[in-house]
């Protein structure tokens, strides 16, 4: 298998990929490729040009910045895995990226190209949801900045608009109770359903592969707030929400492990 | 487009097509086809090799990405003098291999594997080879034979 042809070029600076990306409507952007390059193999991408924005060097970062961890677009999983400065003050986030496929994958794979990708079945855009993470957005207008949970609009589809690059994603400090509960039958599956939960003053709680992109399960969110109990409150995990149907699971059973998984998270996140 | 890169110590410059894939690069414009082809999407791990020491699935990347980069494939594992690297000992004398297809792949990873943990658990080592799939099933000698490199590694 391999994609359909397009042009390739390589951008040195962020303003470069972004002239580049006015200019030709079907451009994509690269990075590591492993979200990209397999829907390219299988013909459901069929960009005209890719640019390349891999070796812009200064996107890939991860800096301390007092009440966030400020992390550059391209720093890849491995990375984010390894980071003591995630590991001391966002842990979930490293433990969520080093459940990322597997250690090659996780080698190539940047948080700005899966959060980008915006996938519902992948692990970091829930968790940087659950975070309540900033996006950067930069573009020949400047740099906006997006609430995670206003960024994922559809399947496959984000707030980010042609000529637009995400360059950097700002995650508060979450030292509090969390949890990731990642439900897969083999290793480096992708996950049936995955909830994750922090506890930074409320509870935030999103979930994995319940619906076309990430989702903050609101209904529990609010009777936590309300004061039910985790039970009560993990009984309510798919309300409002209709779960997809595939060979790994049908919807009805998608539900009953949202319930049960959100009813983990809760107790974990409760006890560390 | 002219890429050029570094394959086993030795610089290579070819004309490629945007579209092709490192592993067809590697097999079909360098003739290196110790590195297989299996699930062709990122999943088994077959065409397991190292891009700038770190081990990458080369179906999942393109050669002009990695222009100007790094590579080594199985064959750049032995000396010049034929002398097999430490892992390629250990899985011969661990029984690490049955039929052999993900071999090449499993010496990739595995010594991606040690250079960033020189001293895996066998807990380690079978998380840190779960992108590569044994379809004989042979995982078991395979953990052997990287927890034995691990120690014949460290004491070189």
């Amino acid at each position: 298998m391999f994609p359909s042809s397009f042009d390739y070029v390589r951008a040195s600076s962020v303003s470069e990929a972004i002239s580049i990306l006015n200019n030709e409507e079907d451009a994509k952007l690269i990075a590591g490729g492993h979200s990209l390059l397999p829907l390219m193999k299988l013909r459901l991408a069929n960009p005209s040009k890719l640019v390349d924005i891999g070796r812009i060097s200064d996107l890939s970062y991860i800096e301390d910045r007092g009440d966030h961890v400020a992390i550059g677009a391209l720093t890849r999983h491995h990375a984010i895995e390894n980071s003591q400065v995630i590991k001391a003050s966002v842990p979930m986030l490293s433990h969520v990226a080093s459940l990322v496929g597997d250690p090659s994958v996780r080698h190539r794979g940047t948080l700005g190209g899966s959060v980008s990708h915006g996938d519902g079945a992948s692990d970091l855009p829930a968790a940087i949801l659950a975070l309540d993470a900033t996006l950067v957005i930069t573009s020949g207008n400047g740099v906006r900045e997006v609430e995670a949970k206003n960024f994922f609009k559809g399947f496959l589809e984000t707030d980010l608009n042609q000529g637009e690059i995400l360059t950097e994603i700002k995650v508060p400090k979450a030292t509090g109770g969390w949890s990731y509960q990642k439900f897969n039958r083999r290793a480096q599956d992708w996950a049936i359903v995955g909830v994750a939960a922090v506890r930074n003053g409320s509870t935030k709680i999103s979930l994995v592969n319940m619906a076309s992109m990430p989702i903050r399960a609101e209904a529990v969110e609010n009777a936590l707030s309300g004061g039910a109990s985790i039970d009560e409150a993990a009984a309510l995990a798919s309300e409002g929400i209709d779960p997809p149907s595939d060979l790994n699971a049908s919807a009805d059973y998608r539900r009953h492990l949202a319930s049960v998984l959100v009813r983990r998270a809760l107790a974990e996140a409760n006890s560390n | 487009m002219e890429v050029t890169m570094t394959v086993n110590g030795a610089k290579v410059s070819k004309d490629v097509e945007p579209r092709t894939l490192l592993v067809h690069f590697v097999r079909d414009q360098l003739g290196l086809t110790g590195t297989n082809i299996g699930c062709d999407t990122s999943s088994c791990g077959a065409c397991t090799l190292h891009v700038n020491g770190e081990s990458v699935k080369s179906c999942t990347m393109l050669a002009v990405q990695a222009d100007g980069q790094d590579i080594t494939t199985i064959e750049g594992m032995a000396k010049a003098d034929g002398e097999m690297h430490p892992m390629q000992k250990a899985f011969q004398e661990n029984h690490g291999l049955q039929c052999g297809y993900c071999t090449p792949g499993m010496v990739m990873a595995a010594t991606s594997l040690l250079a960033e943990n020189p001293h895996p658990t066998e807990q380690e080592v079978r998380h840190g080879l779960e992108g590569n799939l044994c379809r004989c099933t042979g995982y078991h000698n395979i953990v052997k034979a990287v927890l034995a490199a691990a120690d014949g590694m460290a004491e070189v």
